[in-house]
């Protein structure tokens, strides 16, 4: 599109205050990681790295650490598992009420985490009378993580053109063998971006968590919040909080990665920009 | 064993769709909307005031109270005030961003900003939170930066939350937006061009219409996520009350009344996901 100098200037002013809204606020907490006072007030009053070192070693925070990392392993693995079902089934066959599977998969991310969080909870203690645990954390974060999941993988079958399927069939495979060469070996790349995106979902969460969790179990972002409210060792909190940021950018960082290689090898180039897109940002 | 099983599905299209469906619906129907169910028959419960047990017996006493007493209705409208004001917000952040990573940006620059804009989207909600909470304390980067202009932070308070969540939620609102607008094709910009229109006129009539269902998409997560959300009003306006605030302090003693409150947000969202609907921003979600 072709600019005046004036319509450019202010473009750039709106680019450059949005960018600064975003990135001010982290970089200052990654700020306060470094600070070796003994109040939150700014500017610092002395620099120090000693708090990484005593995050490292905090048996709390570590345990807390671990804990997210199981439960978003096995939310994701539920999420892979009901996600790729139901994109398979929306993608590849016509029936009644396919337009509503899309709704009722967004439904959990789209709704209050409040709401998902009360109502499982409820039905968990007195419907089917367990004890909250993180085995009901695991199933409450499944819930709203099968759309990321599923999103992903739907654009992708969307993408890869069903003639391949049918290609293989004419030629004799059977629908297990078609599965297995053709259409696995093209959404691989999906499955994994979806997966990573579903992991770094349940890591953050702590909504519904707060809801599902049992006594005595704490997920990172529990942990966080449960030492923000207690106030000391806030400088323990915001090295945990920085290293936190981290370890979620990560899985991000590579599913982004995914979706733009493999984005470029399916689809032709015109398309590369749009499809990533959709499928790294299919979010809720 | 593999082969045996695919003799089984081969021609029936109707059993492979329902075994391919029959776990993730499973999942989603009776346990989620089971769950909601079970929350809105809760709703119509009470507790018993000597006992503090929750009596079964059907009412619409919590509905009542909820719209007599004025508490709630102020809580009700603030929230939604809020939501609306985030939403507003973050629809102007996100367009001149979206707008120059779509339309102006060179391939490789696109590339960054979407990864700029990717990462704090994931990285921790509670640290968000928290970098604002120090930064609007008393003593915080705000006051400090505000001071030599003579002016004052807005403290903690119903501006606090304002300003946090539509930091929160913006690039849930900047990434469909964008998309959106690079679904524009260049040359309905150029033939607006070539016809004589401003660039004023061009965004006006051409951009602004096309892009706007992709508006109201990324307005659903901001306006959902802004209603529901406790954490951040609870750190950041310890003394304003906010619909989800009010949901979690009464989980414990008073469950019933809580399960009501928290269809008020149910009721909100499914009447912006119709109107949303009606505006062709499901295509853009």
């Amino acid at each position: 599109m072709r600019l005046s100098r004036r319509s450019k200037g202010m473009l750039g002013l709106g680019v450059s205050v949005t960018l600064a809204f975003i990135y001010i606020p982290l970089v200052v907490i990654a700020i306060y990681a470094f600070n070796g006072g003994t109040t939150l007030s700014w500017p610092l009053e002395s620099v120090t790295t000693e708090w990484f070192g005593k995050a490292l070693d905090n048996q709390g925070a570590r345990d807390a650490l671990w804990t997210s990392v199981r439960v978003g392993a096995a939310a994701t693995g539920v999420a892979l598992l009901l996600g790729t079902l139901a994109s398979f089934a929306v993608a590849r066959y016509r029936f009644f009420g396919r337009e509503t599977v899309s709704f009722l998969v967004v439904l959990p991310l789209a709704l209050p985490g409040i709401v998902t969080g009360v109502a499982l909870s409820n039905t968990f203690t007195q419907v089917f009378g367990v004890d909250l645990s993180l085995f009901t954390v695991v199933v409450g974060h499944a819930t709203f993580c099968i759309v990321v999941v599923y999103n992903n993988v739907i654009a992708r079958l969307r993408r890869v053109s069903e003639n391949l399927e049918e290609a293989s069939a004419d030629l004799g495979a059977h629908t297990w063998q078609t599965f297995r060469f053709v259409t696995f070996p093209n959404m691989r790349t999906a499955l994994v971006a979806g997966g990573l995106l579903a992991f770094a979902l349940s890591f953050d969460e702590i909504i519904v968590t707060t809801f599902t969790i049992g006594a005595g179990e704490q997920t990172l972002p529990i942990w966080i919040f449960s030492n923000l409210f207690r106030g000391q060792q806030f400088q323990l909190t915001n090295v945990v909080a920085v290293m936190a940021v981290l370890i979620s950018i990560i899985p991000v960082y590579l599913a982004h990665r995914l979706t733009l290689e493999e984005g470029g090898a399916t689809a032709g180039r015109g398309a590369r920009g749009e499809a990533e897109i959709a499928e790294v940002t299919a979010v809720p | 064993m593999g082969r045996r099983l695919a003799d089984l599905f081969h021609g029936r299209p109707r059993l492979q769709v329902g075994s391919l469906l029959a776990g993730p619906l499973g999942w989603l129907v009776i346990l989620y909307l089971g769950s909601l169910g079970v929350m809105l028959i809760a709703a119509f419960w009470s507790v018993d005031a000597l006992s503090g047990e929750i009596s079964h017996t059907f009412s619409t006493d919590n509905f009542q109270t909820l719209i007599d007493d004025s508490v709630y209705r102020d809580v009700a409208q603030r929230t939604v005030l809020i939501a609306a004001l985030v939403t507003l917000t973050d629809a102007l952040l996100a367009f001149p961003i979206a707008f120059y990573m779509a339309k102006v940006a060179s391939p490789r620059m696109k590339g960054t900003l979407v990864v700029a804009i990717l990462m704090p989207l994931w990285s921790f909600y509670l640290v968000k939170v928290y970098a604002w909470q120090t930064m609007l304390s008393a003593g915080g980067v705000i006051n400090w930066a505000l001071d030599p202009i003579g002016l004052n932070g807005p403290g903690y308070g119903s501006t606090a939350v304002w300003l946090v969540e539509s930091y929160l939620w913006l690039p849930f609102m900047i990434l469909p937006i964008y998309a959106g607008l690079e679904r524009i094709p260049n040359s309905l910009i150029s033939a607006s061009e070539d016809l004589g229109a401003s660039p004023l006129t061009t965004f006006r009539r051409v951009i602004l219409p096309l892009a706007f269902p992709a508006v109201v998409a990324g307005s659903i997560f901001t306006f959902s996520l802004t209603l529901g959300d406790y954490i951040t009003p609870s750190l950041v306006s310890p003394d304003t009350q906010f619909i989800g605030n009010v949901v979690y302090n009464n989980i414990v003693n008073n469950l019933p009344l809580a399960s009501a409150f928290a269809t008020v947000p149910i009721l909100v969202m499914v009447a912006y996901l119709f109107i949303a609907r009606r505006l062709g921003a499901f295509e853009h979600l």
